[in-house]
């Protein structure tokens, strides 16, 4: 399992990655956040779900630090009580939301993924 | 290159509309608009529809063709107009082409949507359905954007909470002159602060309502507007753009690209400037959409909104009033319906039709944003000299 970032060759990277990154650079390697740690930007927690997401659902935008180069990613968090600036680790999880019960094709997509642990 | 001109305007009550369903709902404001404007349907040439989801929501598809149907207007050609919550403006900008270019002479806009038959998790996945598959897979909602968001702006500019709360306490009253208006009541400022969290540190009245509802113009070269009626409006200034689909990846997350990048151009078209506009209405979906708008087109430093929404400059009794119509907060959101209703109410401002609303202005702006700010179209309007 992995966090798959992708770095392009003007540099950047970007999770998740896109076929052209900034200035129309090729991607070039990809990276697994999951072996970093970040910081977390900011969080919030969702009440009001959509089928098939946990309730509350925590949420965090993080930015890593890869070798100088910042990258942000979103994603779940495993607790509440995190807090702006608070370091987290990425934590494997096989499901982060139902697949089906929402209106997006389950098999258009992949629905395990990472939540950030703290510290 | 002729002026494009508004004739007419319409707009059907906003809220709950049980018995209506995404045809009927489109065929009363295009019917209203058309009695507005003194225009007869087998004059219309061309006919946009702005919706985002009928097919999601009801499964009814092909809503442009059965609206020209519907409304007597066949052969006039039909487009429907989909940019998500900004469907309304992109489709102002459609229509505006369709003038500007010479296609049509006379052009039918009519955005529209039927959502509230949905349970609100229902609703809140089909708008997040347009979210990146990594950023869909968490759960994440257009909601859980805005707290993300209000949070950071908050941390980052030592906003107080309160200043927040007062868009929302200043939309709803607002709101109270509008009868369309799916809410015509005041709140204060407590009970916004009260109410439930949504999305932490916003709370229930930081959200505009899930919503039923249609709005319409008419526009036509200013030519052939003279043949109508005296008292139109001309669109002086348009532009549209995009910023990052995935939200985390942009770089100040307090900044929407796409409204600074459309408000450029709107302002450069219409040769204005932000101290020129008298009047605005901004896509208040989330309390904190306010400022970042007002922030992006130049109406406040950045990081200094709040700062005038406390002074009361944004009342309709300040230096610029903000969303008279009550913005979508009060006024409701019916997806596509809504950046066409920010026309509407600029339209009423300019010719003088808005009422207890009515404040003094020659110039308006409407932005209408899609997504969380991943699309935007800004329009600016004048009354005609």
């Amino acid at each position: 399992m992995t966090m798959e970032a992708t770095k392009y060759e003007d540099g950047t990277i970007s999770y998740p990655g896109h076929p052209r990154g900034p200035g129309g650079a090729e991607p070039v390697e990809t990276i697994d956040l999951s072996e970093y740690t970040a910081e977390v930007v900011t969080w919030t927690t969702s009440t009001a779900t959509p089928p098939g997401v946990r309730e509350p659902n925590h949420l965090a935008i993080v930015e890593f630090d890869v070798d100088g180069e910042s990258v942000r990613a979103i994603g779940q968090l495993t607790t509440d009580g995190v807090e702006t600036g608070d370091d987290v680790r990425p934590v494997h999880v096989d499901e982060l939301r139902e697949p089906g019960a929402g209106i997006r094709e389950p098999e258009s997509q992949e629905w395990d993924g990472y939540r950030f642990e703290p510290v | 290159m002729e002026r494009v001109a508004i004739i007419g305007a319409s707009m059907t009550q906003f809220g709950q509309r049980e018995d209506e369903w995404i045809l009927d709902l489109l065929a009363e404001g295009g019917l209203a608009c058309l009695d507005d404007s003194g225009v007869d349907a087998a004059d219309v040439e061309h006919l946009y529809v702005s919706n985002m989801a009928s097919g999601e929501f009801e499964g009814q598809t092909g809503v442009p063709n059965a609206l020209a149907h519907d409304l007597d207007a066949v052969p006039a050609y039909t487009q429907r107009i989909d940019q998500t919550s900004s469907s309304g403006g992109a489709g102002i900008y459609a229509a505006w082409q369709s003038v500007a270019s010479g296609a049509s002479d006379m052009t039918l806009l009519v955005g529209g949507e039927k959502m509230t038959h949905r349970t609100t998790g229902e609703a809140t996945d089909i708008i997040a359905s347009l979210t990146h598959p990594a950023e869909y897979k968490t759960g994440v909602t257009l909601p859980s954007f805005a707290g993300l968001t209000a949070r950071h702006y908050l941390e980052k500019y030592d906003a107080p909470r309160e200043s927040l709360a007062k868009v929302a306490v200043k939309n709803h009253e607002n709101g109270v002159d509008n009868p369309n208006a799916q809410f015509q009541k005041e709140i204060d400022e407590e009970t916004a602060l009260e109410s439930p969290i949504v999305a932490n540190p916003l709370r229930l009245y930081d959200f505009c309502p899930i919503t039923d509802g249609s709005a319409a113009l008419m526009l036509c070269p200013e030519s052939v507007a003279e043949e109508y009626t005296d008292e139109y409006v001309v669109v002086s200034g348009i532009d549209g753009a995009t910023d990052t689909h995935v939200v985390h990846e942009r770089e100040d997350p307090t900044v929407m690209g796409g409204v600074v990048e459309s408000g450029k151009g709107a302002y450069e078209m219409s040769g204005r400037d932000p101290d020129d506009i008298d009047v605005a209405e901004l896509h208040d979906m989330f309390t904190i959409l306010e400022f970042l708008q007002m922030e992006g087109l130049g109406f406040a430093e950045q990081g200094e909104a709040w700062k005038l929404v406390e002074e009361g400059h944004t009342e309709r009794d300040g230096e610029l009033p903000i969303n008279t119509s009550g913005g979508l907060k009060s006024k409701g959101h019916p997806l596509g319906a809504s950046g066409v209703a920010q026309g509407v109410e600029i339209y009423e401002q300019l010719v003088g039709e808005a009422g207890p609303r009515q404040v003094d202005a020659d110039v308006g702006l409407c932005c209408n944003v899609g997504g969380f700010g991943n699309c935007v179209i800004t329009t600016i309007m004048e009354a005609a000299q």
